[in-house]
């Protein structure tokens, strides 16, 4: 019954249910809030260049060096070379998801992908640290199997989940009048999935690349686990690396609170915050702006 | 012509299978080779013994209870909050502009790298707030954490409940809040339990937000309060693989608490993706 009383308590309710909803904004702004309050006093003793194109990281050392250089580099080549496993499969198993498998394959398929999704990446850093790195070391003949190589394995593995499913959501959405016309003009199964379906989804295509690399940037117990751990530039493939998340994972423990090598650790945070915040930007703004409109 | 084109598609579809079962395969054969390695390891006294010996051998009982709490702690802090902002912007929210930057917000703190959580736990939970490293630290970082997945989950419960259950209920002349409790979220709670499903995994099999502001090595004793610090299962896969001197005696031990790790996310996931499917079917 609408009373007077009830509309009222409609009324309250909507405020606090609006404040309450706010607080995904809150956390979001109290993460930059104390990521750069702890964060940039280490530039008041490193300079901005030092800091970001410096190639000695040297924190608990009599003459202390904060460079971070090789640890962005370590960063980026793990993503890429993760990306050149991750999108290819992902892509393939996503064109398999949506326009080839069986009814009954994709019932087993989807949820297969939905279980490497949730698999801790604990468990994966575990598995290359004590399953592939032997066998990587053993097939090359290398000082360590835990290295670039490694680790950018087991992160593509990881990507999997988010670029397939999205991709698969996308390519599903093209509209059936697109295919039936290159159908109709005589194109086969394969021409028109890869020359009118796919850069008709490319878009939402894109978006998924972004979101699993940005996953890719932020992973942090397998890159600790198995990169390896040296802070050196690579010069191979299969160069032990120190990426910035395993940085920040294995010297903050022991870290004295208020330190410069506190500060600086903050500091990776907000560069790893900064970067994961734009690739979203981009994702939101690609899955936004070129939305198929279901009709 | 005709014959070249086909004879391209036989081969990259070919390709398109076997990139697809490699995954699936790769998927089997991780699963397959830590359950083989550390099934000897399981035992009753594994899941009811604290570790002995310098952590050599014994059971991972206060491992089991850490990740239990943490998981119930972070629960506590996510569900509510969760729910309700997916009931406020897809039940009340007028102004789209206001649901765009708060959805905006919600992507972002998806995309937040859990590391970075970890120290946003550290520095406003375990220093400033004065909490410690503590299961409340803990379970208020994983709680923000698995924020967006239960209100992901709960939005696309709420649009799965068709508009004409809605029209109904306001045209016998309830409120929209009446509406929304009475009508709307008895028919959503499928989906909205997996979310909590989801979530609960996400905070069950997250190491890096709680390394700094929840994990403890060793604990002799259960917790005891809020603020004790506690061991937990993923925690505890990491430090006895890699830290300390007995790395390759303890192997066992490792895959062993890999396994208990494994089968609690499935179990979480599955009955979370089964409750969806039949969501699904409902409608």
């Amino acid at each position: 019954m609408k009373t007077h009383k009830s509309i009222v308590y409609d009324y309250f309710i909507e405020k606090f249910f609006f404040f309450v909803g706010l607080s995904c904004l809150l956390v979001l702004f109290l993460i930059m809030l104390f990521l750069f309050k702890e964060g940039l006093p280490i530039f008041a003793k490193v300079s901005f260049t030092d800091f970001f194109f410096g190639m000695e990281w040297y924190p608990t050392s009599e003459n202390q060096r904060f460079g971070v250089f090789p640890l962005i580099i370590a960063s980026v080549s793990v993503t890429l070379i993760a990306s050149f496993i991750a999108v290819p499969l992902s892509i393939a198993i996503a064109v398999y998801m949506a326009e080839l498998a069986s009814p009954t394959v994709r019932e087993i398929i989807k949820p297969v992908v939905e279980i490497i999704a949730s698999i801790p990446s604990v468990v994966i850093g575990f598995f290359g640290m004590v399953v592939v790195a032997p066998v990587l070391q053993r097939w090359f003949d290398l000082d360590t199997g835990l290295n670039l190589f490694n680790a950018a394995l087991m992160l593509g593995f990881m990507a999997i989940p988010t670029i397939a499913s999205i991709s698969e959501d996308a390519i599903s959405s093209v509209p059936v009048s697109l295919k039936e016309a290159s159908y109709a003009l005589g194109g086969n199964r394969f021409q028109t999935i890869f020359f009118v379906t796919i850069p008709a989804a490319l878009s939402g295509i894109w978006t998924a690349i972004i979101l699993g690399v940005s996953r890719v940037i932020g992973e942090t117990m397998v890159v600790l686990m198995v990169a390896g751990g040296a802070a050196m530039i690579p010069t191979s493939i299969f160069s032990p690396v120190r990426p910035l998340t395993s940085n920040i994972a294995a010297e903050m423990a022991e870290t004295p609170v208020g330190s410069s090598h506190y500060h600086a650790l903050f500091a990776i945070g907000i560069l790893l915050f900064c970067i994961t915040f734009v690739f979203n930007l981009i994702a939101d703004y690609l899955s936004n702006k070129y939305k198929f409109k279901h009709n | 012509m005709k014959r070249k084109a086909d004879i391209i598609e036989l081969i990259a579809f070919a390709l398109i299978k076997v990139f697809s079962f490699t995954i699936i395969f790769f998927l089997i054969f991780m699963l397959g080779y830590i359950i083989k390695s550390g099934f000897s390891a399981l035992s009753v006294d594994f899941f009811t013994k604290m570790p002995e010996n310098q952590m050599r051998g014994g059971g991972i009982m206060p491992a089991i209870v850490g990740t239990f709490f943490l998981m119930l702690g972070s629960a506590i802090v996510s569900i509510p909050i969760g729910i309700i902002t997916a009931v406020y912007l897809n039940e009340y929210a007028k102004n789209p502009r206001v649901v765009k930057i708060i959805r905006l917000g919600i992507n972002n703190l998806a995309g937040v790298p859990s590391v970075v959580f970890g120290l946003f736990g550290l520095s406003l939970f375990v220093i400033f707030l004065d909490f410690g490293t503590s299961i409340l630290a803990g379970s208020l970082t994983l709680g923000v954490l698995s924020l967006p997945i239960i209100i992901r989950s709960t939005e696309e419960a709420l649009l799965t409940v068709p508009p004409t259950y809605r029209e109904a209920s306001l045209s016998l002349g309830a409120t929209r809040w009446q509406t929304i409790y009475r009508i709307v979220l008895p028919n959503a709670l499928p989906g909205i339990l997996t979310g909590v499903m989801l979530s609960l995994g996400r905070s069950a099999g997250e190491t890096a937000p709680i390394m700094f502001t929840a994990a403890a090595f060793f604990a002799p004793d259960l917790p005891k309060s809020v603020y004790s610090e506690v061991m937990s299962l993923p925690y505890h896969i990491y430090v006895l693989a890699t830290a300390g001197l007995h790395i390759q005696e303890t192997r066992h031990l490792q895959y062993g608490t890999a396994i208990v790790l494994i089968l609690l996310v499935l179990l979480l996931n599955t009955t979370g993706l089964i409750l969806r499917y039949r969501l699904r079917r409902k409608f």
